[in-house]
């Protein structure tokens, strides 16, 4: 109504009368109710004896009006039937106090930011059922309640797939790890191999025994294999020499 | 020799497809109303199709995990072969290949082991096992078949 009167003193400056007029009676008139989505959770899983908050909220074309309502009702697992146990509307919330959630229920939504959530507090084993939301922003009425499943625990089940995950990766990174591994150490035996071919052909160059008496305590200083492998080379040249 | 390249190629081939249809087909566990996997515990109650997601067990999150690992590895060792069929020098075998395809037989024979240990407390016990398990059971040999013949193998041209 509102509404109706701001299009109604913007329009009459410009429009004629008669167009804002009928503009006016087709708001009056009793409106179109359109499609409304409710949105809860898809499955939720809690402990024994711990609070959950089960969320509710919708979406509308229009603006919340005042006379929202909102419905959660419960069906226990393997019963047929499911009981209303919470109800908001007129801005007052109605809660459970005769069924299952006797003095564990609370309302902590906010209408106004159509959230309708409650929260279930000290849960047990005879909680796990589905809970079912319905909300209604008049004149918005069309729409699918929409449920959450509720699971009590004694101990939070592992995720699906986190343990597979882990082990796959697990297994595929030791065999990137190994290959890695390989292609680094045949890379730094090729690099010492050609290093010693390196100072061999130096030596060679050089020719002189003096400068060889020189390099090898350097060499030896490094590891013990460096030593062996400068000591094989030297009984290498040795031989050499006495076939010489 | 091209037979033989054949034989091991299709040998290897059947092994794969028995290791992704046994995982996933959903017939590890058969019974009068119900049918379950790797992935889904389902069951038909009062005509109603329900089903339940392997959530519940860490161990068939195992199995899953060992399935899909053997299949990977078998995928490797293929690839691996072609490979090796051209780069490897004359008189070599096909040790990579073949390392690859035992492990996927290993994999594939852990998780049919744990498998029919654990079994009884996802399904109720008065169900058989399916033939999808047998395929897994089938597929170990196979893929231990070949993985031994490619180490066996020296390559000849």
């Amino acid at each position: 109504r509102v509404l109706c009167w701001l299009t109604s003193v913007i329009q009459g400056r410009w429009s004629s009368e008669l167009l804002w007029v009928s503009a006016c009676e087709y708001l009056k008139l009793p409106q179109q109710s359109e499609a409304i989505v409710i949105y809860t959770g898809w499955e939720r899983h809690a402990l024994v004896g711990s609070d959950i908050r089960l969320s509710c909220s919708f979406f509308s074309w229009r603006w919340t009006s005042e006379d929202v309502t909102f419905s959660w009702s419960y069906r226990p697992d393997g019963a047929r039937d499911s009981i209303s146990i919470f109800h908001y509307t007129g801005g007052a919330p109605y809660v459970d106090n005769k069924g299952p959630f006797r003095d564990r229920l609370e309302f902590v939504g906010n209408p106004a930011r159509r959230d309708g959530s409650i929260l279930l507090k000290n849960l047990d084993y005879g909680d796990n059922g589905t809970f079912t939301c319905d909300a209604k922003n008049p004149p918005d009425i069309v729409g699918r309640a929409s449920s959450v499943r509720l699971l009590v625990f004694e101990k939070v089940p592992i995720q699906a797939g986190v343990i597979t995950g882990a082990i796959i990766g697990a297994v595929l990174g030791l065999l990137v790890l190994i290959v890695v591994i390989y292609y680094l150490m045949r890379f730094l035996v090729a690099r010492r191999v050609f290093n010693l071919s390196v100072s061999k052909h130096g030596r060679k160059g050089k020719g002189k025994e003096g400068s060889q008496q020189r390099q090898v305590p350097a060499l030896s200083i490094g590891d013990p294999s460096k030593l062996k492998a400068a000591a094989s080379e030297k009984k290498k040249q040795e031989s050499r020499k006495d076939k010489k | 020799m091209l037979i033989l390249l054949l034989g091991i190629v299709f040998l290897h081939v059947a092994a794969l497809v028995l290791l992704f249809v046994s995982t996933t087909v959903s017939a590890w566990t058969t019974g009068a109303a119900r049918s379950s996997d790797l992935w889904h515990n389902c069951s038909t109650t009062n005509g109603e199709f329900h089903c339940e997601p392997a959530s519940t067990g860490e161990w068939i999150q195992a199995v899953q995990a060992l399935m899909i690992l053997s299949i990977i590895f078998s995928v490797i060792a293929l690839i691996v072969f072609f490979c090796q069929l051209f780069t490897l020098q004359k008189g070599g075998r096909f040790f990579l290949t073949g390392t690859f395809q035992i492990f996927a037989s290993l994999f594939v024979m852990s998780g049919a082991v744990i498998y029919t240990v654990m079994s009884p407390k996802w399904v109720a016990p008065t169900e058989t096992l399916g033939w999808a398990y047998i395929l897994a059971w089938v597929a170990f040999p196979l893929a231990l078949i070949s993985g031994l013949i490619y180490v066996i193998l020296r390559k000849r041209e």
